[in-house]
């Protein structure tokens, strides 16, 4: 196969594993380029550099040294536009930069509802590197920032919240839902994070929502408005973390097809030939199962970049994820999930929640009522062992199966006190009660 | 990866501690100018209420200021702003403590008069402040040895409870430090002072601590203790064997069960000392590939110099026929042991180690070439040209006294609290070995759950870079790693769990992870 050069846009997770995994199959000639950042850093944890847990030296995975050592260009750009005719970028400094196969892994950037004010100086969401520095301009401390609001309860919400607090700043956090992430979480666990939110100090403010931002003469954020009640907060910060959308404006004037993302098919190609979709920005053109068309997940983006690296290496494969599973952490409480569990069991389907007497552990299961058969887990305060679920998830185990086997799938650390008993006795007392 | 930037920190000022706080630290900086004062020669009497409250004080303010930093934080994993603070991210106070410590650990390794230590008449200043103690317990006078055999159990103590506050919510984290506070308590400073009691004008054993083991108690064999064994009867004889099977069969049994960790971080008291007092600086361990690649030629170096050590200085004591062990027959018994090992080791693991497999080789034929030297030496006393007692002086310099000390726990504000056991330790770089090799102990990773945050890595002590194991799905099984449990710890996915399951499929190497198509994960698993 003759050498090509292959260039991806964007030095994400799934830009940098498909780097990687093209390296180790093939002699191609690689690019990254990314306007972000020099090197690869794990967006996951730009929250540990602000609270102090870490530097920023340590969310590189790989050191800098890396990328020369295997061969892999870095290039700092921007791209402006997509030329596919000619196979070349135009960059935002003039210069023009071929390619002979284009990936875009480009990422999102943080949703704007069109809010009154949504650009003012101090409105932020928390996605890339230069958010994390415009927050320690905006809100280093609590004499700088007297107060800070944050609007959207979702995961990147409560980690902001979860960061401010630790700069001692006091947080209002504005949740458009009845309870914390209810559009995901059923009301149990989602009431069970309420109280862990308000346990560290948060203002929490359930169905919510923003009316406008007001600023100062000079732009800066003042205050914020509360469209139900018409309350005036004052604040110095505004979080706006309503989720993020594809990072995909610079493609509008190419060909390539697009709608909320870059649309793709299950080989991750786009409409144009040789130029292809991984990560956040794309989109799938029919949804794979209970998944959403975009996914914005680390592991899908680390999947899709596996995946694609074999077809660009002359070895065609589908985007295939396999069973759904997720992870986070809301202050001191973990939550991991395998399989679906939805805010309200599908129909067919019904659920089995167990909750510790200190309020901060819980699993709820979901269920087909006729064949029995596990659905997923939603777990808070317990560790599960992913291998397990996906087995039993591949297996269509049943959910007494799953109850009786608890244990084995168990992965707190040694000498943990562990729940299975306990489960197992209320599973029973459920099911004489039906 | 490179420290030297902090693209955060944007002058924020260092977090204000807040009165408790200050409060705390001052009694306890308050119970240590006592110790201090005395040291100047100013006379506390009666010394046994002055060095007891000096104790207290020092013990009560590490206890207040943990309650009031820990104590009323929820349940959790709290690093928060330790990049921020002076004192834990090489700053100002870092290198104050720093040279506050190596200079107390160069006064009592070279000048212990400094400190009041009389080898003939009265003890002064420091010394003598510990002499009531030291009566009261073992019924002698102090010695330096003694303050610091003091000082050092207070710091596990004061600073276990200390971690036991912060780490309050995790039962594996509780346990090994209540196990490491026990085992210095108890066996490291209470059981060798009580049985330097039983000695007499006929009896007299050694100072005993049945958990230093050699070689990092590199002087267990050495003559002047071996003949006190051997001269204290069958109690003697039995703590001669027990020393001797410590290292040949205890320790490789539970090696073999648990990993290392058994001992490194819930026995060892070089390790109580880095997981208590040494824990506010876990993170400062250098954790580049070169850094690895320095601890892996340092602590290897270490291990061939205790033995060829230990080996020569045996072995010119039982050349004098005064012992039932001949010097020959001692150096066959130990090229034999070496050959053995080594033999096993190329016939099975060879695959494992790689290129280290050539490294082992080099060191192996250095100790066996030596052993030889000292046989045919016509002199029964040198190693090719060193002398047994040079060799011993060297090591005990060099390695006992500036490396474990000096550097060891006089840098822990500046390179973590473990270089001494990364670097340095010869007993951990043998358990490691095994630990490695021969071992049902690794840590597992939790499928595909890893998002490369890089919590594991930063606070891992001995600089694993946990993270690139997690992130591609792969168990960790290091040589280094003492099981402290923190990576799983402060992991915020639950992607870490340290286990003892079967040797077999220990190490797994994985490319693409859990999660993914099946077909893919067997295609790019298999087809390598």
């Amino acid at each position: 196969m003759k050498q090509e050069h292959i260039v991806i846009i964007g030095n994400g997770i799934s830009g940098v594993t498909l780097a990687r995994h093209i390296r180790k199959l093939s002699n191609q000639r690689i690019t990254l380029i990314s306007s972000e950042s020099e090197h690869f850093f794990s967006r996951t944890a730009l929250m540990y550099v602000y609270m102090g847990h870490m530097k920023w030296n340590h969310l590189k995975p790989y050191e800098d040294g890396f990328w020369k050592k295997n061969r892999i260009d870095i290039k700092q750009a921007y791209v402006s536009a997509v030329d596919h005719k000619n196979k070349e970028l135009q960059l935002e400094s003039g210069e023009a930069f071929s390619y002979d196969k284009l990936v875009i892994a480009c990422g999102s950037k943080s949703n704007k509802f069109g809010w009154p004010g949504q650009d003012s100086d101090g409105v932020l969401g928390l996605y890339s590197k230069q958010d994390l520095e415009s927050l320690e301009v905006h809100a280093p401390n609590k004499e700088v920032c007297k107060r800070a609001v944050i609007v959207g309860g979702g995961l990147i919400g409560i980690e902001l919240a979860e960061m401010l607090a630790t700069r001692n700043i006091p947080v209002t956090l504005l949740v458009r839902e009845s309870h914390f992430w209810n559009n995901v979480l059923p009301d149990e666990e989602a009431k069970l994070i309420d109280r862990h939110i308000r346990e560290h100090h948060i203002d929490l403010r359930l169905e919510t929502n923003l009316e406008e931002i007001s600023a100062d003469k000079t732009g800066r954020v003042k205050a914020i408005k509360i469209k139900e009640t018409g309350e005036v907060l004052e604040c110095d910060f505004v979080g706006l973390t309503p989720g993020v959308s594809p990072n995909i404006d610079f493609l509008n004037s190419s060909d390539i097809e697009l709608n909320r993302g870059v649309l793709v098919n299950r080989n991750l190609e786009t409409s144009v030939e040789d130029i292809y979709a991984i990560g956040d920005c794309a989109e799938q053109r029919q949804p794979i199962g209970n998944r959403p068309s975009i996914e914005a997940v680390w592991y899908t983006g680390r999947m899709m970049g596996e995946t694609l690296a074999q077809t660009l290496c002359g070895n065609l494969r589908e985007y295939k994820p396999g069973h759904w599973f997720n992870s986070a952490k809301f202050f001191d409480i973990e939550y991991q999930t395998y399989g679906w569990v939805f805010n309200q069991p599908k129909e067919g389907q019904t659920d089995f929640y167990w909750q510790h007497t200190d309020g901060k552990k819980c699993i709820h299961i979901q269920y087909e009522i006729e064949s029995r058969i596990f659905k997923g887990i939603n777990t808070f305060g317990i560790r599960l062992r992913h291998e397990v679920f996906d087995r039993w998830l591949t297996e269509k185990a049943t959910v007494d199966e799953v109850i009786k086997n608890l244990k084995s799938a168990n992965f707190d650390p040694e000498f943990f006190k562990s729940y299975e008993k306990e489960i197992q006795n209320k599973f029973q007392h459920t099911l004489k009660t039906i | 990866m490179s420290e030297y930037v902090n693209m955060s920190v944007t002058g924020n000022s260092p977090e204000a501690l807040n009165v408790q706080q200050k409060l705390s630290s001052a009694l306890g900086l308050l119970g240590v100018s006592i110790m201090v004062l005395s040291g100047f020669n100013i006379q506390f009497q009666p010394k046994i209420v002055w060095v007891s409250l000096s104790l207290i004080m020092v013990f009560a303010g590490i206890f207040w200021y943990s309650k009031v930093s820990y104590g009323y934080m929820t349940e959790g994993i709290k690093n928060d702003r330790v990049y921020f603070k002076s004192l834990t991210n090489r700053g100002f106070w870092a290198y104050i403590l720093g040279l506050v410590l190596t200079g107390f650990y160069i006064v009592l390794y070279f000048y212990p008069s400094w400190i009041g230590l009389s080898s003939d008449g009265e003890n002064t200043g420091v010394v003598a402040l510990f002499d009531p103690l030291s009566k009261a317990i073992s019924g002698n006078a102090a010695s330096q040895w003694f303050v610091y055999g003091t000082l050092y159990t207070l710091a596990i103590v004061g600073f276990g409870v200390k971690f036991l506050w912060k780490y309050r919510h995790n039962r594996y984290q509780r346990l090994r430090t209540f196990s490491v506070m026990f085992f210095q308590l108890g066996f490291a400073f209470l059981i060798p002072e009580l049985m330097s009691r039983l000695n007499g004008d006929d009896f007299s054993l050694p100072y005993y601590n049945f958990v230093n083991i050699w070689p990092l108690n590199y002087y267990n064999f050495e003559q002047y203790r071996v003949d006190q064994y051997i001269n204290a009867g069958n109690v003697g004889i039995g703590l001669l064997i027990f020393g001797v099977l410590s290292i040949l069969i205890i320790t490789p049994i539970l090696t073999y069960k648990y990993g290392k960790r058994w001992y490194c971080s819930w026995v060892c008291g070089c390790g109580g000392l880095a997981e208590t007092a040494g824990d506010s600086f876990r993170h400062l361990s250098d954790k580049s590939q070169s850094s690895w690649k320095l601890e892996r030629w340092l602590v290897h170096t270490v291990v061939v110099f205790v033995v060829i050590m230990t080996t020569a200085v045996v072995y010119s004591y039982l050349n004098t026929d005064k012992y039932w062990l001949s010097g020959t027959a001692f150096l066959i018994s130990v090229a034999s042991l070496l050959t053995m090992v080594f033999t096993w080791t190329m016939l099975y693991k060879r695959e494992e180690l790689q290129n280290d497999a050539k490294y082992g080789a080099i060191g192996f034929f250095v100790v066996i070439l030596s052993l030889l030297g000292l046989h045919f030496s016509e002199l029964i006393d040198k190693v090719f040209l060193f002398e047994a007692e040079t060799l011993r002086s060297t090591y005990g310099f060099v390695i006992g006294a500036i490396f474990s000390g000096v550097v060891g726990v006089g840098f822990y504000p500046i390179f973590g609290n473990r270089v001494w056991c990364r670097f340095g330790c010869p007993m951990a770089a043998i358990l490691g070995f095994q630990q490695r090799l021969f071992s049902k102990f690794r840590i597992t990773t939790n499928g595909g759950q890893c998002i490369s945050c890089g919590n594991c890595t930063t606070y891992c002590e001995m600089g694993i870079d946990v993270r690139a194991y997690a992130q591609k799905g792969e168990n960790i099984v290091r040589s280094s790693c003492v099981g402290c449990g923190i990576c799983a710890s402060v992991c915020p996915r639950g992607v870490l769990k340290l286990e003892n399951d079967t040797p077999v499929g220990r190490i797994n190497s994985k490319e693409i992870l859990l999660g993914n198509d099946v077909d893919l994960m067997d295609l790019v698993n298999h087809n390598k």
